[in-house]
């Protein structure tokens, strides 16, 4: 039976202030809640989406059923994270083009379209905006807020900022910030969308135009970080996409798709650009760069963690270069110094970064045993 | 080694409320035992996928970290205990290992399977290598690539400037006190820098 997921929007009118210094006058939020609330009110799950996912966490729409949640294999009934035993909350982040409030919406103090002059949103902005929800919702304490890669950034945070309402956090493929690499990538695909003559400042609404051929670029690297050597050698090698009847069997073309690989990321860059709002994607990545908990404590990140009082599961793949291993290391000895409760499981997985959305056995099942085994004694 | 005789002579070693690094933890009985009777806390570090889950599931805290690889994220003496059990004939770097179990823990705790045990002695003697309950395989796919005895650790011990404070014999879950490096299948050793 699949589950069926119901939006929902909750709107705001106290103003928001971010750490930039801007505020939101008044916002909304999407979210989805799965499972049912219990009594005690014990025990809740937020779940916090990465780059390009959105509230819808699990299940699927009545109206489309094709259309399951980013991470469906993770949380519903009977699933890891069982929504016969959690109420499980997915939320839209602000400045998202999925449903909250976001650079495609009016601003209500111009009566324009934000477009690029919606206001930088950092992870810190976006917790004080689910901890809102969370208020609306009855919500004091969770039992468990999760979360992968920028995901994982939001659940560290929530620990961070609210220790109190906090009783497990599980951060899966995540980083304490980014390297130097990780911020270069994000600016690579920036330039790409910034750069496109469609961008027009970030005001391409206005000029019925989208900047589709940076999007898609945006994606490509992306993707290909995403993506680990040895999994892309094997899905595509040097596979032409079509030999050409001669020895070779190269078009011998520059610029026509030759192999199989670019031919995919050709694809997912065509797709992406099709939904995604270039000025969220410059709005999310800007929100990864500057994450940086340790910073506010001379770049000393147990100094950061002690604050934290949540029980910790840390997840990591092994061939993950973009989320490496050593960064939840961090974390972990981080937790370790300030003598945390926390578990670590590195999974030997050949799908790089991607692996924390796929159904590695080893890694559901490590996020089952947490969440039968110690979020749900407290539950 | 997870007879429960063997987990309760080695957990009796550990103080009470001891902050408990296990080094190996393998499905975690141990630090579940010291958790549950003794009032101890603390983390296993094991490799192992399958043990991993198990320690999850029976709700202790594992680390999934390769000990060839060091034990840099524990601080200086942040342990009460560092257990090594059944762990030591496992390790690619075995001495430089028992120095970390010194340098994070106040006191070590390392159990490993006697080599010089007698009915090995006399396997030798009679020209095959040992395979017993307590060593189990074949010379050609044991995972134990350390094989030493009760006086050799005690040697590697002095070399390391170990100060010993408890050494002794186990054998069907008994302390064996006299001439534990021939009448004992398992070697325990309790140290501190």
């Amino acid at each position: 039976m699949t589950l069926i997921a119901t939006p929902q929007t909750m709107r705001f009118d106290e103003p928001l202030a971010l750490q930039s210094g801007a505020s939101i006058r008044q916002y909304e939020l999407v979210y989805e809640t799965y499972g049912q609330l219990n009594a005690q009110r014990s025990n809740a799950v937020l779940i916090c989406h990465a780059l390009n996912a959105s509230h819808h966490v699990a299940g699927a729409y009545a109206d489309a059923p094709e259309q399951l949640g980013w991470w469906d294999n993770m949380v519903g009934p009977g699933k890891p994270v069982d929504t016969n035993r959690f109420f499980v909350i997915g939320v839209n982040n602000l400045g998202s083009c999925f449903g909250s409030t976001g650079p495609m919406h009016v601003n209500p103090d111009t009566g324009r379209v934000w477009g690029a002059d919606f206001p930088v949103v950092t992870v810190e902005d976006w917790v004080q905006a689910q901890a809102r929800l969370l208020d609306r919702l009855g919500i004091a304490q969770l039992a468990a807020v999760m979360g992968g890669s920028l995901g994982g950034m939001q659940a560290l945070s929530w620990t961070l900022q609210f220790p109190e309402r906090v009783r497990h956090a599980v951060v899966v493929a995540s980083a304490p910030n980014l390297n130097a690499e990780n911020i270069a990538f994000n600016e690579v695909a920036r330039r790409a969308i910034v750069t496109d003559p469609d961008f027009h400042g970030g005001h391409f609404y206005a000029h019925g135009a989208v900047p589709r051929r940076g999007l898609r670029i945006a994606r490509m690297i992306g993707h290909i970080t995403y993506l680990s050597d040895d999994v892309m050698n094997a899905k595509f090698g040097r596979e032409l996409r079509q030999a050409v009847n001669n020895a070779s069997g190269y078009k011998f073309s520059t610029q026509d798709v030759e192999f199989q690989i670019e031919s995919y990321l050709r694809h997912q860059g065509d797709k992406f650009s099709e939904y995604f709002d270039a000025n969220t994607y410059l709005l999310i990545t800007r929100a990864l760069d500057y994450f940086d908990p340790a910073r506010a404590h001379g770049g000393d990140l147990a100094r950061a963690l002690a604050q934290t009082q949540a029980r910790f599961l840390l997840v990591s793949f092994s061939t993950d270069w973009r989320f490496s291993p050593a960064r939840s290391r961090e974390i972990v000895q981080a937790l370790i110094a300030n003598r945390r409760e926390v578990s670590y499981a590195e999974i030997d997985a050949p799908h790089g970064h991607d692996a924390f959305l796929l159904d590695d056995p080893r890694y559901l099942s490590a996020v089952r045993a947490f969440f039968d085994e110690t979020v749900g004694r407290q539950a | 080694m997870s007879e429960e005789r063997t987990l309760q002579a080695i957990a009796a070693l550990v103080p009470e409320g001891s902050r408990v690094l296990d080094l190996g933890c393998g499905d975690g009985a141990l630090l579940d035992l010291l958790q549950r009777q003794r009032g101890c806390s603390g983390y296993g570090v094991e490799l192992d996928d399958a043990k991993v889950l198990a320690c999850l599931r029976r709700g202790v805290q594992v680390l999934q970290l390769n000990l060839d690889q060091g034990l840099s994220v524990f601080g200086d003496q942040s342990f009460d205990v560092v257990l090594q059990i059944d762990t030591l004939q496992h390790l690619r770097n075995a001495e430089v290992m028992l120095r970390e179990t010194a340098r994070v823990g106040r006191t070590g705790i390392v159990a490993f399977p006697n080599f010089a045990h007698w009915p090995n002695r006399l396997s030798v003697l009679l020209g095959r290598m040992p395979v017993t309950r307590r060593l189990p395989y074949q010379w050609y796919d044991t995972p134990n690539i350390r094989v030493g005895t009760y006086r050799d650790f005690a040697d590697l011990a002095a070399r390391n400037h170990l100060h010993i404070e408890d050494s002794f014999g186990l054998q069907d879950g008994h302390q064996v006190r006299i001439g534990p490096n021939w009448r004992a299948s398992t070697a325990v050793f309790k140290f501190r820098r």
